[in-house]
């Protein structure tokens, strides 16, 4: 019976096009907004390392002596080597990130300000960062301060061309580096180990959707290469030396773990829990708050996904709402037009269940016209937001996924919407409607 | 076939009830033609949608082939009413949408028959009413008669037991009238029952017998020819 429905439905589109238009243009604008902020907050929200994110920690303890509060969201130096350099963890990472000059010696090319990430070897694989050329730079050479660096693909097209450019020479700042990695492209969303102060926003977090360095370098060469070019996350003391944190009283470096089982999780957290007790004993703590973190929960302490995007989310559904409200008004004045041949049918053998059917089939039809509408407005939508300004803009597409998900929530909400009238139709009472006729 | 025993059915408002029927009995064999008469109001079209299940009572009983079908549930009256029932109305009431095909496949497709026999059906009942040639005309292509005589190849296509026809000919000149008449007599020779609602004393002349109905209620049953008189005993 559903080919038949479906031709009557078709046959019944067909009869009264603007009114059909009309349906299929309410469930097309409904879906489409709300598709295209769901694809947003759906790009935004999601997992950066699926299967991988929940074996990696981001560590914190309670360093300022002053105020009581939660541990802070970066490490002071002292701090950061220390748990670094207990390989306590299966892989850990020191990061510090810094706005740096940077070109190539062989090129004529004017020098460009890049971001520099500053960390240790274990975040290549901790992070599954793809390599395009070369390769990492090695544990030896995060231990003797090695002068390398691996840059991004995309700054490796800018200056080689997209060439293979390991061991070619970088100028960053006054110090040259040899090149030993460079990445393919690389896109997570959100630069989820870079993410930080995100109860602070007040939710104004795109800038955790930024792409990632340009300029990866071991540890404590980017920390003299950029010496006194470094941003604190906080301090309780005014830094001697701007930009110079390293013995200072400011938080400014994370430190990402990763942990393989539970038990290493605990055993971890009681590392972090031992650690602060000793610094305490040592007069360097006055409070022994840690806190480990998985990477999915620290995201979502740091509400990364921004406020806008969830109000214009909650907004895009309201008015799909709206819409679905709308379509329910016009499928029921469409139905009752059709109490008539409906009294015939059923006087001719249909049941209520049939009429139901056939007209549940009839906006389940509009639902599928209006997912084609809404999928092409979900289209134009992400491509206006991709011509905005925002951090997250080249992030935004349309996947497989939501792709589908625009379909399955136009044929949804359209057969919501036509479960009233259909209903409806499926009481209108027969002898009346034949009496009437 | 048809019995109805004692039978009422009462519309109600908030402030008045009005009977439609009222000690309502009946009785029609199988393979009868009967026409029912009676005034604008008095409850013959109430009597033949009940009849056709298409409407529930108040009170009493009502037997369809034997089976009381007061207590079926949708789903069971519709399966009577698209197995053993066929329906024509003053008005035709074609699908203005469906061509002629589309119309008289209407009942078959909700019967669940296959394809091809749903053609052959279509094929047959339009072959009996004429109207073979015209399978692809919609319903406004024909002229009134031939729209009746659509709705009589709609009835008889799932071969009824018992056809309800009220007013088939209200809406045709004299001519189409006659050839719809003789229509329904032939159906009705060929062992289908037939239960005609009718203003018309002319047409109500050419059933085995007539039932008047007054104020909802059957006042008298006359047997119009010799024979059926002979082979139906009166009833009420």
């Amino acid at each position: 019976m559903f080919s038949y429905y479906m031709n009557l439905a078709l046959r019944s589109l067909k009869h009264n096009p603007v009114l059909t238009v009309l349906m299929v243009l309410a469930i097309a604008v409904g879906i489409g907004a709300s598709m295209t902020t769901l694809t947003v907050m759906h790009l935004l929200s999601g997992d950066p390392l699926p299967g991988k994110s929940t074996h990696l920690f981001y560590a914190q303890v309670h360093s300022d002596p002053d105020k009581h509060r939660d541990p802070l969201d970066m490490l002071d130096y002292r701090s950061a080597v220390d748990l670094w350099s207990a390989h306590r963890a299966d892989r850990q990472t020191l990061i510090v990130d810094s706005a740096i000059k940077v070109r190539a010696p062989d090129k004529n090319l004017p020098p460009l300000m890049l971001q520099m990430l500053s960390t240790t070897t274990d975040f290549f694989p901790m992070f599954s960062v793809p390599f395009q050329y070369g390769r990492s730079w090695s544990a030896d050479d995060d231990a003797r301060h090695a002068r390398v660096a691996v840059i991004s693909s995309d700054l490796n097209d800018r200056l080689f061309n997209g060439a293979d450019s390991v061991g070619q020479t970088l100028r960053l700042g006054d110090s040259d580096v040899r090149i030993v990695g460079v990445l393919a492209p690389w896109r997570p969303s959100p630069l989820f180990y870079d993410v930080r102060g995100g109860r602070f926003a007040a939710g104004d977090t795109a800038s955790f959707y930024t792409a990632p360095q340009d300029v990866f370098t071991p540890f404590n060469t980017g920390l003299e290469i950029n010496d006194g070019n470094f941003q604190q996350f906080t301090c309780w003391r005014v830094p001697e030396t701007p930009g110079h944190l390293e013995n200072s009283a400011c938080v400014w470096i994370g430190l990402w773990v990763q942990l393989d089982n539970n038990a290493k999780v605990a055993a971890y957290r009681q590392f972090l829990a031992d650690y602060a007790a000793q610094q305490k004993s040592l007069g360097r703590f006055e409070y022994t708050d840690t806190r480990l973190l998985s990477l999915m929960q620290w995201l979502d302490f740091n509400h990364v996904v921004p406020s806008d995007v969830r109000l214009q989310t909650w907004l895009a559904f309201a008015f799909l709402i709206i819409c679905l409200f709308n379509t329910i008004s016009l499928l029921l004045a469409k139905f009752l037009r059709r109490a008539g041949e409906i009294g015939v049918r059923r006087a001719l053998g249909a049941s209520r269940s049939a009429v139901f059917a056939q007209c549940l089939v009839e906006a389940g039809l509009i639902g599928l016209l209006g997912g084609i509408g809404g999928w092409l407005l979900t289209l134009i939508g992400l491509w206006l937001i991709r011509r905005q300004p925002i951090a997250y803009a080249d992030l935004v597409h349309l996947d497989t996924g939501m792709f589908v998900l625009t379909f399955v929530l136009a044929i949804a909400a359209s057969l919501l919407a036509g479960v009233l009238p259909a209903l409806r139709a499926s009481r209108v009472m027969p002898a009346l409607q034949l009496k009437t006729l | 076939m048809l019995k109805m025993t004692h039978l009422s059915k009462i519309y109600r408002t908030e402030v008045v009830e009005t009977y439609a029927l009222r000690d309502f009995s009946v009785n029609v064999e199988e393979g009868e033609f009967v026409a029912v008469m009676g005034p604008s109001g008095s409850g013959k079209t109430t009597f033949l949608t009940i009849a056709g299940l298409l409407e529930s009572f108040d009170g009493g009983e009502y037997r369809l082939d034997g089976e009381d079908v007061s207590k079926l549930n949708d789903n069971a009256r519709s399966k009577i009413r698209n197995e053993k029932i066929g329906f024509v109305f003053q008005s035709f009431n074609l699908i203005p949408d469906l061509n002629v095909f589309d119309n008289v496949d209407v009942p078959l497709r909700y019967r669940g028959f296959k394809a091809r026999e749903r053609a052959q059906r279509i094929h047959d009942a339009l072959e009996t009413v004429g109207l073979v040639s015209r399978m692809k005309h919609l319903p406004a292509q024909l002229s009134g008669g031939q729209q009746q005589r659509v709705a009589i190849a709609r009835a008889l296509a799932g071969s009824p037991r018992l056809l309800l026809a009220d007013e088939p000919t209200g809406n045709l000149d004299s001519l189409m009238a006659r050839q719809v008449l003789d229509l329904i007599e032939s159906i009705n020779d060929h062992g289908t029952t037939v239960v005609m609602v009718t203003h018309d004393p002319e047409l109500a002349r050419r059933a085995h017998r007539s039932v008047h109905v007054l104020d909802g209620q059957v006042m008298d049953l006359q047997a119009v020819s010799e024979s059926s008189k002979d082979e139906t005993p009166a009833r009420a």
